[in-house]
């Protein structure tokens, strides 16, 4: 019998030498040039980190070569970031170039440091979702290989964080990312009758609805779905499977932007919706990256420096925001769930675009 | 050449970024799953749908948490991904890994599974992806042998997760690490065994930057912070004005406006700085945070479903936190217990919260109110008082 309850591996047995000889004692950090860090111990000692990106869906042969790369330049010692970034861990100052010659080589950008886009931060989608309004990793994928050279250098006003979820359950908490990719549906859930009663529990489902719109009909043990009120977050799907919303040629992807997470200057904040509609148009969802891509050049070159996007947007104003992007606003912008009102102007003071 | 059996995902071999489809391709190489996962994913790339059925109850012996259900809806096309389960492996604390263990993992993967991962998912597991249920046990046991235990699932306590912290980090104003690992092998029971309303996370990070997003995305938030003046080393202040523009970059930008820069010298006024991290964060070298250090506790954090996204809101200002972190636990415990009390069922903390509001919340766990908590106190006049705080007989 396996033992159970032992938890995770020791941390402390992974940490590099170097680190256990300086934990906690570090000084100061500086970039040295995009995707390498050097962070100095009151020792003197230097630990160099090279960081590079990953699809995050990784095959073990994949990881096996990491593990190849570190034992060869880093005594076998790695990590991952919060981001699904790799970083390669050093104290040998000599082996960074060697390193990132064999990085780049063998196909891994280098970089996601400081003033850039780094790592995208994304669900399973249609590789492993039951749930998913979009795929996750293809448009991920098809937007990185467009904003590639952001990654690589570091010539944006701050920190872009990016982040994609294939649904309103955003595994992965999307909502406060500079700008947030988001896979809705638009239409009801068709609720199969002859299933509800075998699979699903007519109370919970009832009370998983955010506006109160799913009924029990226990007279014949089903539910039903008042069209006006669903808004398709598929929260019901999740309860009873009985109730599938996917809809091909309905489903999308929504664009929010203007959050952050860091306290850095001003307080942490959610993304608020930039687009309301794409289509899904695999492989490569042209008019997401178009989208995306845009958004970030108007950000590029009309933000200040170390304004995130939100505190530029704050800054300009929403108006200035969609006249600069050429997005259109529409009904879709203005909230009508809870505290919506919170979000109306409550004052004569505003920009004509 | 023979016609590929998925052009579009071919398409998503191309380009410079590192393509998921050839890691698909070399894990087929060798796993009939992966191979079944890359066609059914093609006809999703086709059907603009996804092809998975929900999860069913599998799991490992003893467990109720770590193992995700996942069946394909087109078993008649793809019969090796009929079931393909995710496992969820608690990740060391950080996302450090020496070789041998990555190692280790992908040899019990290849023999128990398809061969591709998550490094990392959203929580911070590593994500194994997808193997049959008759695989499951002798795969756990095999990683239980290793070393390796399952995460968190369902309406369990989810995997914690931590920033660098003190490994790396100068900013580190906690142990973000060593907490984060206390607090897992403390709550093995809670993480393995839903037995809470719905999901609770807690995510430590060990300043403000909050580089796990511990304020968005976890029900107990431990952020770093400190009390007193921030440190400052004036000759290497100067010697960043020759890199930046210290008045314009850095004071001008500063939330509070509490510092000032003459051309030779730094000032702070302390009593006004939020702790903000942006002035440490331009000049590492110069500024580090003060000396009395611990953590700000908050609550309440989580995505839109059901009712809405939330961010973390404060209930502790400043915790000391050191081993054995009894205050803490303390704490978690006793939120846990009312949330367990009156949650309903897929409510999470925030939401029973909002739901009978923070001063029945505070009153319950013990915590004294203070002006901390908010923003700006309340503009409506619709207060509630205590009954023990009215007079009870009319004069």
């Amino acid at each position: 019998m396996a033992k159970t309850d032992i938890g995770p591996p020791d941390y402390k047995t992974m940490l590099p030498p170097v680190i256990e000889r300086n934990y906690g004692k570090w000084l100061y950090h500086e970039i040295l040039q995009p995707g390498v860090l050097v962070h100095i111990a009151q020792s003197g000692e230097a630990l160099y980190s090279v960081r590079a990106g990953s699809p995050r869906l990784v095959s073990t042969d994949h990881i096996r070569e990491i593990c190849d790369i570190a034992e060869k330049y880093c005594d076998g010692y790695l990590r991952f970031t919060s981001r699904h970034n790799i970083e390669f861990l050093l104290d040998n100052k000599d082996k960074i170039e060697p390193l990132i010659d064999e990085l780049k080589s063998r196909g891994y950008p280098v970089g996601g440091t400081g003033h850039a886009v780094t790592n995208i931060v994304h669900t399973q989608g249609w590789v492993h979702c039951h749930t998913p309004a979009t795929d996750a990793s293809g448009p991920v994928k098809a937007l990185m290989d467009e904003i590639y050279d952001y990654f690589t250098t570091m010539k944006l006003p701050n920190h872009v964080r990016i982040s994609l979820a294939c649904c309103l359950n955003m595994c992965g908490a999307i909502h406060c990312s500079d700008i947030a990719i988001l896979g809705i549906h638009r239409t009801v859930p068709k609720t199969d009758n002859t299933r509800v009663p075998n699979v699903c529990e007519i109370p919970s489902t009832v009370a998983s609805c955010p506006t109160g719109a799913i009924r029990g009909d226990m007279k014949n043990k089903t539910l039903t779905v008042n069209d006006e009120k669903c808004m398709y977050c598929g929260n019901c799907y999740t309860v009873c499977p009985a109730m599938p919303i996917a809809d091909p040629d309905n489903d999308g992807i929504s664009i929010w932007v203007g959050g952050k997470v860091s306290n850095a200057r001003s307080a942490p904040k959610f993304s608020k919706l930039a687009i309301p509609f794409l289509p899904n148009n695999p492989p490569r969802w042209p008019e997401v990256v178009d989208a995306v891509k845009n958004i970030l050049e108007v950000y590029a070159s009309h933000a200040r420096k170390h304004e995130r996007v939100g505190e530029w947007i704050e800054r300009v104003g929403w108006e200035r925001f969609f006249s600069l992007t050429g997005i259109p606003f529409t009904d879709q912008h203005i909230d009508d769930f809870d505290l919506a009102v919170d979000t109306f102007r409550t004052s004569t003071q505003f920009k004509w675009r | 050449m023979a016609n590929s059996d998925t052009p579009l995902l071919d398409e998503l071999e191309k380009g410079r970024w590192p393509s998921f489809v050839k890691d698909i391709k070399q894990a087929a190489q060798k796993s009939p799953m992966a191979e079944d996962l890359l066609r059914q994913l093609e006809l999703s790339y086709k059907d603009k749908i996804g092809h998975w059925k929900h999860g069913g109850i599998v799991g490992v012996k003893g467990y109720g948490a770590g193992v995700i259900g996942r069946y394909s809806d087109r078993p008649d096309l793809f019969p090796n991904v009929q079931a393909f389960h995710t496992m969820r492996v608690n990740h060391p604390t950080g996302w450090f890994y020496k070789t041998d263990t990555l190692r280790k993992l992908c040899d019990i993967w290849d023999k128990h599974g398809s061969s591709l991962t998550n490094m990392h998912g959203a929580t911070g597991d590593v994500i194994l992806l997808g193997t049959k249920t008759e695989h499951l046990q002798p795969c756990f046991n095999d990683l239980s042998d290793a070393g390796f235990d399952l995460g968190g699932s369902g309406s369990a306590l989810r995997t914690p997760s931590a920033c660098v912290g003190p490994a790396r980090c100068e900013w580190a104003c906690i142990d973000s690490l060593d907490i984060c690992y206390n607090l897992t092998m403390t709550y093995q029971d809670q993480i393995h065994r839903p037995m809470f309303p719905y999901k609770f996370k807690i995510k430590v990070s060990a300043c403000a930057n909050d580089c796990v997003a511990s304020i968005a995305r976890s029900d107990f938030s431990i952020i770093g912070t400190w009390k007193g003046d921030i440190l400052i080393d004036q000759k290497e202040a100067l010697a960043y004005a020759s890199t930046i523009d210290i008045q314009k970059e850095v004071c001008d930008l500063c939330p509070t406006r509490c510092m000032e820069w003459n051309g030779k010298e730094l000032k702070i006024w302390n009593e006004d700085c939020t702790r903000c991290m942006h002035c440490i964060n331009l000049m590492p070298k110069a500024l580090r945070p003060g000396k009395e250090k611990g953590a700000t506790i908050l609550v309440g954090g989580k995505a839109p479903i059901v009712q809405g996204a939330l961010l973390s809101w404060v209930i502790v200002p400043f915790m000391k936190l050191e081993p054995p972190y009894t205050e803490l636990k303390d704490l978690i415990e006793r939120i846990q217990d009312w949330w367990d009390e009156n949650g309903k069922s897929r409510e999470r903390l925030g939401e029973l919260i909002t739901r009978l509001g923070m001063r029945v919340f505070l009153k319950a766990v013990g915590l004294p109110a203070v002006p901390q908590m908010v923003k700006a106190p309340r503009t409506n006049p619709y207060v509630f008082f205590w009954p023990e705080d009215i007079k009870k007989e009319v004069k």
